[in-house]
């Protein structure tokens, strides 16, 4: 049998996976969510057709987003997590025993349901005593808050579905609302590659520096990401996302990670000239036809 | 009865396609082959509807067939005796109406804060204004409703009057007693006239107020474009039993075009189906948005989303809670400056603001997630722009003086003098900001020096003026005396 997932990275290129069976499949509220046993990266979770997280490559995209902001601001004890329904954030932010709280916002209960059930593995600190579930929309919950957390994490989706709201002036604005006066804010940046991408890309980087005095954009290669590419932000009031980093202390905590180190989180701020200069001008090149 | 799942000119349209007629008729796009570029832009199927009148698709001017059909079947979905479809906007509808009840130096009773076009009207056949003062709700700076007490008066002192006019709802979604209005009315021997440019879900939705044509109005120009989902310029007008349906036609016939938009008809014929099966759904829908928005609005904090607990049984009699009207002079912004805001930093299109207000539509073509990115937006221009609010104007409604009719005003001599320096003379045109589009001063009324001060404020804060013949509002003409 010839059975194949295939994914748009954009109107002219496809990225198929070989995949062995579909596990689930179902319409929710929101969005369609199918998670298939595929032959090179395990299980993989798909959103709308989207690639969320295989069980290969999972393990990247959760340690950038938790440990960069984790090893820049040590005291952080109160966090809000946008989006992240497949638990491997919160899987990463339990390890840190400093953590006394999480807030996970979550606007699909079923994506939390089926992940419990199909990526074991990730959903392990899902039921965390220092964990409460919320299941709402992110820029709803949001905007309620004030001066209540040391870190948010925005892990979304694409600006173009239900994560929408998550990638517009008003949610920076209030999350900004929401963090302490050292927090920081981390969120999925998109990639800075194909022409769509890289415009959502520009227009979030160009809206949080109008609210974050503090905006810098890291990267890592995330091989089932649209072009592999991938980019984070990192936003705060004041701390820098490399000068405040205390390798010692992190170091110190012995966390066994796959893909972060703090050699690399010194690196993965430095960024591709062409990235650079789209971040800096807001303009993409474009040479499609 | 005939069947509310009919759509007769778009039954006619869907045959007229599929029969392959070779067109030798205009429009000379010939269903788009003749314009590549505009067919690509609006589709291939919206062009081929775009067609004109013939006998198996009838006549708008003279309706025999399927329009006919069409518009018995929404005067039915109405509760009207007749509907008309109009293709020039409310604007015509509410010009037919007008100049069908009052002919050359008859009154007309009317608040002020009408739309532009029943003025116009005035203008168009001569029919003299008698202005009913709005109440004024003073904290929100709005102009309201008429009080029953007010019309009676009105009434009373012009017992020559031909009719009265009804803004059913206003802009801002507040009812007058349209009821106990057009009873006193006809008790007169007066038509009542309802202006449903903003009123076209009462007919349909639960727990609104009180449609026109179930109040007793023997017309309503209703602006299904609005809330009833037709496209931009489609209106109906509707008349009851009182009224002369031919004469009214004629009326219409006056200034309507000949070659009436297939588009636009076809749009009213469904939308009328969809508001007839669906209605109470779509606006059960629309109210739960609506009020979700206000609850949240208000939690915020400095602003004020108003609904029905400002009704006062007189100017205020009842409010469309369909409509999000927001009060934004407590964050020490003026509405035009949140409207401007919203636009320009956070990518969001309301429908209007003005001085002390802006208003939002909702309807049911929004989603969730856009209802939260508005309260989320208004929750951040809080934080970052809000000021003192001393300093601000509170009013949006200064009572006029009448010292000419508009068409003795707008027909008379006149010249152009720099708007500063007409105080104390009597206005030639128009002057109002579009949106809302309701006049500040009228052809025929004194300028003030009240009114220039409002003027410059409302320029000052960015509104879109407009009205003049001067685009840039600098000059105004007034009457030669």
């Amino acid at each position: 049998m010839d059975l194949w997932f295939t994914e748009n990275h954009s109107d002219s290129v496809r990225f198929s996976i070989r995949v062995d069976k579909q596990l689930y499949s179902e319409q929710s509220e929101y969005q369609r969510i199918d998670v298939f046993q595929s032959l090179e990266f395990g299980r993989l979770l798909a959103l709308d057709g989207y690639v969320m997280i295989t069980q290969k490559d999972e393990f990247i995209y959760h340690d950038m987003i938790v440990h960069v902001p984790m090893a820049v601001k040590k005291d952080i004890k109160n966090v809000l997590v946008i989006g992240a329904g497949d638990g491997g954030t919160v899987r990463e932010l339990c390890r840190y025993s400093t953590i006394e709280h999480i807030d996970l916002v979550e606007i699909d209960k079923k994506v939390v349901e089926v992940c419990e059930e199909y990526f074991p593995e990730m959903t392990v600190s899902m039921h965390d005593p220092r964990l409460d579930i919320h299941f709402t929309d992110g820029l709803r919950f949001v905007r309620r808050k004030q001066g209540e957390y040391d870190l948010i994490i925005v892990d979304s989706t694409d600006p173009f579905g239900p994560g929408e709201g998550l990638f517009t002036p008003e949610f920076y604005g209030n999350c900004y609302n929401a963090l302490t006066d050292t927090g920081v804010l981390v969120n999925q940046h998109e990639s800075p590659f194909y022409v769509n991408d890289a415009k959502a890309m520009c227009r979030a980087h160009e809206r949080i520096k109008s609210v974050f005095p503090v905006c810098a954009v890291y990267q890592a290669h995330i091989p089932t990401y649209a072009s592999g590419h991938w980019l984070f932000g990192f936003a705060s009031k004041g701390l820098d996302p490399i000068k405040d980093l205390d390798e010692q202390h992190w170091n110190s905590l012995g966390l066994k990670t796959r893909y972060y180190n703090t050699e690399l989180h010194k690196g993965c701020f430095a960024l591709p000239s062409y990235v650079k200069e789209m971040l800096e001008t807001g303009e993409v090149l474009d040479v499609r036809r | 009865m005939l069947s509310q799942e009919r759509a007769p000119i778009y039954e006619a349209l869907k045959e007229y396609r599929a029969k392959r007629i070779v067109p030798f008729d205009v429009p000379g796009h010939k269903m788009g082959r003749g314009n590549p570029e505009l067919t690509e832009f609006l589709g291939r199927e919206c062009m081929t509807v775009d067609v004109n009148s013939s006998k198996p698709l009838d006549n708008l001017c003279h309706p025999v067939s399927v329009i006919k059909e069409a518009e018995q079947i929404a005067a039915e979905a109405f509760g009207a005796k007749n509907a008309f479809f109009i293709v020039n906007g409310t604007t015509a509808a509410v010009q037919a109406m007008a100049l069908a009840v009052a002919k050359r130096g008859e009154k007309i009773i009317m608040p002020r804060n009408v739309h532009r076009s029943a003025i116009n009207a005035l203008i168009l056949g001569g029919a003299v204004p008698v202005y009913v003062n709005p109440g004024v709700n003073k904290e929100l700076g709005i102009p309201l409703g008429m009080t029953v007490e007010d019309v009676e008066k009105a009434i009373l002192e012009n017992p020559d009057a031909k009719a009265v006019f009804v803004n059913n709802p206003t802009y801002y979604g507040v009812c007058s007693d349209i009821k106990k209005i057009a009873d006193l009315a006809h008790a007169h021997g007066m038509y009542l006239l309802a202006d449903e440019a903003h009123g076209t879900h009462f007919y349909f939705g639960d727990n609104m107020p009180l449609a026109g044509m179930k109040a007793g109005a023997d017309f309503a120009a209703v602006s299904m474009h609005k809330s009833g989902g037709s496209l931009t310029q489609s209106s109906f007008l509707l008349t009851a039993d009182t009224v002369n349906e031919g004469y009214v036609r004629q009326i219409i016939n006056l200034m309507q075009t000949t070659s009436g938009s297939y588009l636009l008809m076809s749009s009213l014929d469904i939308s009328r189906r969809n508001l007839a099966l669906h209605g109470r759904e779509i606006f059960a829908k629309v109210q739960s948005y609506a009020q979700y928005m206000r609850d949240e609005i208000n939690e915020i904090g400095g602003y004020y989303a108003f609904s029905k607990e400002l009704c006062d049984g007189g100017a205020f009699y009842d409010f469309d809670v369909t409509k999000l009207s927001i009060h934004t002079r407590d964050i020490g912004l003026a509405g035009i400056e949140v409207y401007d805001i919203l636009r320009d930093r956070y990518g969001i299109q309301i429908e209007f603001g003005d001085i002390g207000n802006i208003l939002a539509y909702v309807s049911i073509g929004d989603r969730e997630l856009y209802l939260d990115r508005l309260i989320g937006a208004l929750n951040d221009i809080k934080r970052i722009y809000s000021k003192d609010k001393t300093g601000m104007l509170d009013h949006e409604y200064i009572n006029p003086i009448v010292k000419l009719s508009p068409q003795d005003a707008f027909y008379g001599n006149k010249k152009s003098v720099p708007i500063e320096q007409s105080s104390g003379k009597i206005s030639g045109e128009f002057v109002m900001c579009y949106p809302p589009g309701i006049p500040i001063l009228a052809p025929g009324e004194q300028i003030t020096d009240e009114i220039l001060a409002y003027i410059k404020y409302a320029g000052d804060k960015g509104c879109f003026l407009t009205g003049t013949q001067d685009l840039e509002i600098k000059n105004i003409m007034i009457l030669d005396e």
